[in-house]
């Protein structure tokens, strides 16, 4: 095939298999930074097209809203930003930064959204989907029963995707570039001549959703025949790929609002179309690095309608276009290519920007140079995060990437069924309060009784709180059965899952919130004397705290045991009942900036902490609290086990002053790199690196104007900080800062 | 054995090659006008033991093996505890890992020994005449010279820091006197300037003690740095 001329063959060649294709043809790079090129004139102006638009939303909050049309993969006419200087083409609606309404999650969600901003929908539509067609928020809550509701309004689950698409399932969207279109359909219905059988349950189910995926195929070739483009075939060169890969991207977020709609891995992908090309001479290294800053830029655009409550709990609009860059292979080649590096120069040729979501897979076994190259990055822009290769790669071989913040994934043969998370703090108030919520007063659980107890007993307490997670256990999954069942009936992604395998694995995604609390909580009542105070009806509303306990994040192992143990605890929990599609249980600490919402619904703790008191964000110590330094800090975090009970991740974010990272420049991208080896070293997950100091952001909430760039690590993203509510900014600034005197 | 220890900063990074664990010690003789760590002047209780000090610096070799650090005495003044510093950095040697002493060279003695088991001193040059010293610190210059002594004598690499108050050492005296000073000391591997800076301050107010340079304006950092590359970095090329 001419489009495959000058590849190495492989299985790749015969059957779907991008890993395949990019272990026999990519090229490694371990060289610095120096080769990557600066802006072009073209890039400049798509690009300053964009910053007009995007200082024009930022004002309004939403650009606009497209009410005539709803989501599907070529529902919309072609769109341009600046069409004769765009080399990467096309745009979720007619218009730049015009928003999608997608009734299909659930049709209230979209009055809500469209209220806000002052739109509405056009009556055809509005008609259609409150006569004619129900949507997956409908299908959720004919089937929740009482318990379900009870846990999800007094917020102790919370998050849960019943009114909103579930997101973080990723599209292996190289496999358009390499194989075409036509090619995919092919092997799309030779898997469904060979699904046969009695036809039960799943057999149908699976039958239908691959007849359903022939039919998104279609319809992205379509969507890119608007654009001028035939993707039927393989792409024959660098501009190509990126541009189909784009494209098919492009078809996910326009059928889908899902809360993390990630990107995938393509540095290794693309670097070998862009070597093809610089060998052929039709490229230089400026036409690569437009080629690259054209696709983020589009990237970056990417906009979901939200809610005004759903932007409180994740802020500043996060759309999470997760791009994992780097990583070793399996053969144990690091993977790093030069376009690692371009992907990652877009944050100095554009701008810093919290999308795409940079996500590099740490390996000991990186170059040292591109080690070098990330950290002075991140020092520079504060948008990088990192994830140990190291820890995932055994797990998930050497084509996996990482979708939202911290879940890692085959691409194109896992798929998960996101959970959002569990309030593991109000759980254990539960446990002291026989299972009545302390704000609502709501009787939750039926099954332990009050602690009545004037001193807290640790084994009594410890004892109820693993009844009441038992409880929650067997709640949690029977909601989640429900979403996932109702989500694929009336919300399926065919689009999305006609680029992974048929015979796709899926995960069951559990996430946990307040994790710390519940470690220096037990503690507390452990090592100390913790005297519970009740009010008129007896609940339990705040705490005597008398002595000093070990406090999580000081690398003790007291308390650093008791948050592996609840943990564990939880995890097995889980994995007791049966999950929805024959899906593996895995679990997340991980809060995004909803950390700040769980701890305004979540009572007094008996750590100290007081009512309303925002939680620490993901796996985190809380705040202020881990006074040993920085890798007492990350020591603690570390001892959270990923492989046996965390696979879907472990999210950790760490602030540092730069003064304190080291006396100058080099020192301090010398010593981030160190910090990072050391830390992955011990088999920790997942970083978020900020080098800021704490009167930069203390100026930033008072004078927004002065930063519009400022751009910070939040919990799993980055974030401009300009975007975050002032209650999430009083959060942020509440972090320990790493600093030393 | 015990030791008095004040507190351990697990991320040190500026106290020494690489990432170093610093053991804050209790006590010091010195009463430096400057000083911006005033609880650590008496011996506190005793309260870790040698064992449990070296586990803690144990749990953070994977940052020593990747950045060059190891661990650092600080305080305080580390040699008022000689005995525990032994103790410990006796271990440490056994187990490879790199000891450097924040000291300024006023201790109880016991120097030759303690020495043995230290690879870098980072050494605190309070001021170069006597007069100077004494009304700076409180104190005489004949232990730290006898230290400095020691030093040179057993070739210990050495990083010198010089804390620049205004008024004091920022002027052309006193800096020309600095370059000579510092060209007759053998295996100096760095020199450093710290402005002086009032973030102690705050710790005079809380613990009640009288706090001379109460109403003393922080060093200019960018002065500072002025003066460091006309008198440091130009004469002492490769330690700056």
């Amino acid at each position: 095939m001419k489009e495959w001329r000058n590849f190495t063959e492989g299985t790749w060649t015969e059957e779907i298999n991008v890993s395949d294709f990019i272990q026999k043809n990519y090229k490694e790079y371990s060289g610095d930074e120096s080769f990557l090129k600066g802006v072009t004139p073209r890039t400049k102006k798509v690009w300053s097209h964009c910053e007009k638009l995007l200082n024009e939303e930022l004002k309004k909050h939403v650009l606009d809203i497209d009410t005539l049309h709803m989501s599907g993969i070529n529902a919309y006419e072609a769109g341009y930003i600046d069409q004769e200087n765009e080399v990467i083409v096309g745009l979720q609606t007619d218009q730049p930064l015009k928003r999608i309404v997608n009734p299909y999650g659930g049709i209230r969600m979209v009055y809500q959204e469209l209220g806000a901003y002052g739109y509405q929908l056009d009556p055809t539509v509005d008609r259609y989907f409150n006569e004619f067609r129900k949507t997956h928020n409908q299908g959720v809550f004919d089937a929740y029963n009482d318990e379900i509701r009870k846990a999800r309004h007094v917020g102790l689950l919370t998050g849960l995707p019943d009114a909103y698409g579930r997101g973080r399932i990723i599209g292996d969207y190289r496999r358009v570039a390499l194989y075409g279109i036509d090619f995919l359909i092919e092997k799309k219905k030779e898997d469904l001549q060979e699904l046969v059988g009695p036809m039960s349950n799943d057999l149908i189910q699976l039958r239908e959703d691959v007849s359903m995926q022939c039919v998104a195929l279609e319809e992205m070739k379509q969507m890119a025949l608007k654009y001028g483009y035939d993707i039927s075939k393989p792409a024959s060169n660098a501009k190509e790929a990126i541009q189909w890969t784009y494209f098919a991207y492009l078809a996910a977020v326009k059928e889908n609002n899902g809360a993390a709609m990630s990107l995938g891995r393509v540095d290794a992908f693309f670097d070998i179309y862009i070597e093809r090309d610089f060998e052929e001479g039709t490229l230089t290294e400026e036409e690569a690095q437009e080629l690259i800053d054209q696709f983020v830029i589009k990237l970056r655009l990417v906009r979901h309608l939200r809610t005004p409550d759903y932007d409180e709990l994740f802020s500043g609009d996060p759309t999470w276009v997760t791009c994992s860059i780097g990583g070793v292979g399996v053969d144990t080649r690091p993977m790093v290519t030069k376009t690692s590096y371009r992907i990652v120069h877009t944050l100095t040729n554009l701008d810093p920007s919290p999308e795409p979501n940079m996500t590099i897979l740490w390996s000991l076994d990186l170059p040292e140079k591109f080690k070098h190259y990330c950290s002075k990055m991140s020092i520079q822009t504060d948008a990088i995060q990192y994830e140990n290769d190291d820890i995932m790669r055994p797990i998930f071989g050497d084509d996996y990437a990482i979708a939202c913040c911290v879940s890692a994934m085959r691409v194109g043969k896992d798929m998960q069924f996101f959970g959002a998370r569990c309030n593991l703090a109000k759980a254990l108030l539960y446990s002291i309060n026989g299972g009545v919520d302390e704000i609502t007063k709501d009787k939750v659980l039926e099954i332990v009784e009050p602690m009545q107890d004037e001193i807290l007993d640790y084994d009594k307490v410890k004892k109820a709180y693993y009844e009441v997670l038992e409880e929650i256990a067997r709640i949690y999954s029977d909601a989640m059965n429900i979403i996932h069942y109702m989500h694929d009936k009336y919300a399926y992604e065919k689009g999305q899952m006609a680029l992974h395998d048929t015979k796709v694995r899926r995960l069951m995604a559990y996430g946990v919130a307040g994790l710390s609390v519940v470690a220096d909580s037990l503690s507390a009542i452990r090592y100390a004397k913790v005297k519970p105070i009740r009010d008129e009806d007896g609940i339990t509303v705040d705490f005597e705290i008398e002595g000093d306990f070990p406090k999580y994040g000081n690398d003790d192992d007291r308390v650093d045991d008791i948050a592996k143990e609840v943990l564990e605890k939880f995890y097995q929990e889980l994995c007791k009942h049966t999950p929805y599609r024959k899906a593996e249980v895995t679990l997340s600490v991980l809060t995004i900036t909803s950390n700040v919402v769980y701890g305004s619904k979540t009572g007094a703790t008996p750590d100290g902490r007081k009512k309303g008191v925002a939680f620490a964000p993901g796996a985190n110590p809380m705040h202020g609290r881990d006074m040993s330094g920085a890798i007492a800090s990350l020591n603690s975090v570390a001892k959270l086990k990923y492989s046996e009970c965390c696979r879907d991740g472990i999210s950790n974010t760490f602030s540092i002053i730069p003064s304190a990272l080291g006396e100058n420049k080099e020192e301090q991208i010398d010593n981030l790199v160190n910090v990072l080896d050391g830390y992955f070293a011990q088999g920790a997950h997942h970083l978020n690196v900020n080098v800021l100091d704490r009167s930069l952001l203390e100026d930033a909430m008072e004078h927004p104007d002065k930063y519009p760039l400022l751009t910070i690590r939040v919990s799993g993203y980055a974030v401009r900080f300009n975007r975050l509510t002032r209650k999430q900014q009083e959060e942020v600034i509440a972090r320990t800062f790493h600093s030393k005197m | 054995m015990l030791g008095s220890v004040d507190s351990i900063e697990t991320f040190g990074l500026v106290d020494g090659p690489g990432i170093r664990t610093v053991i804050f010690l209790n006590g010091c003789a010195l009463r430096c006008k400057y000083c911006h760590n005033p609880e650590m002047w008496k011996l506190g209780k005793m309260n870790m033991s040698v064992e449990e000090v070296v586990a803690k610096i144990k749990r953070n070799r994977p940052y020593f093996r990747e950045s060059g650090g190891g661990v650092t005495f600080s305080g305080g003044e580390p040699l008022m505890q000689v005995d525990f510093v032994i103790e410990v950095s006796k271990i440490l040697k056994e187990e490879g890992i790199h000891v450097a002493l924040d000291t300024a060279g006023v201790g109880i003695g016991r120097y030759e020994e303690v020495l043995k088991y230290i690879d870098l001193v980072i050494l605190d040059i309070k001021h170069l005449t006597e007069d100077g010293y004494q009304d700076l610190v409180g104190h005489d210059m004949n232990e730290y010279k006898k230290f400095l002594e020691i030093c040179q004598k057993l070739k210990k690499p050495l990083w010198i820091r010089q804390v620049v108050v205004p008024g004091v050492h920022d002027n052309k005296e006193y800096m020309e006197m600095l370059v000579d000073y510092l060209k007759k000391i053998q295996y100096v591997e760095r020199i450093e300037f710290l402005p002086y800076h009032k973030l102690g301050s705050e710790k005079y107010e809380r613990l009640g003690i009288f706090n001379p340079y109460k109403d003393k304006e922080p060093m200019d950092e960018k002065k500072c740095d002025k003066l460091y590359k006309k008198y440091i970095a130009k004469n002492f090329t490769n330690k700056s």
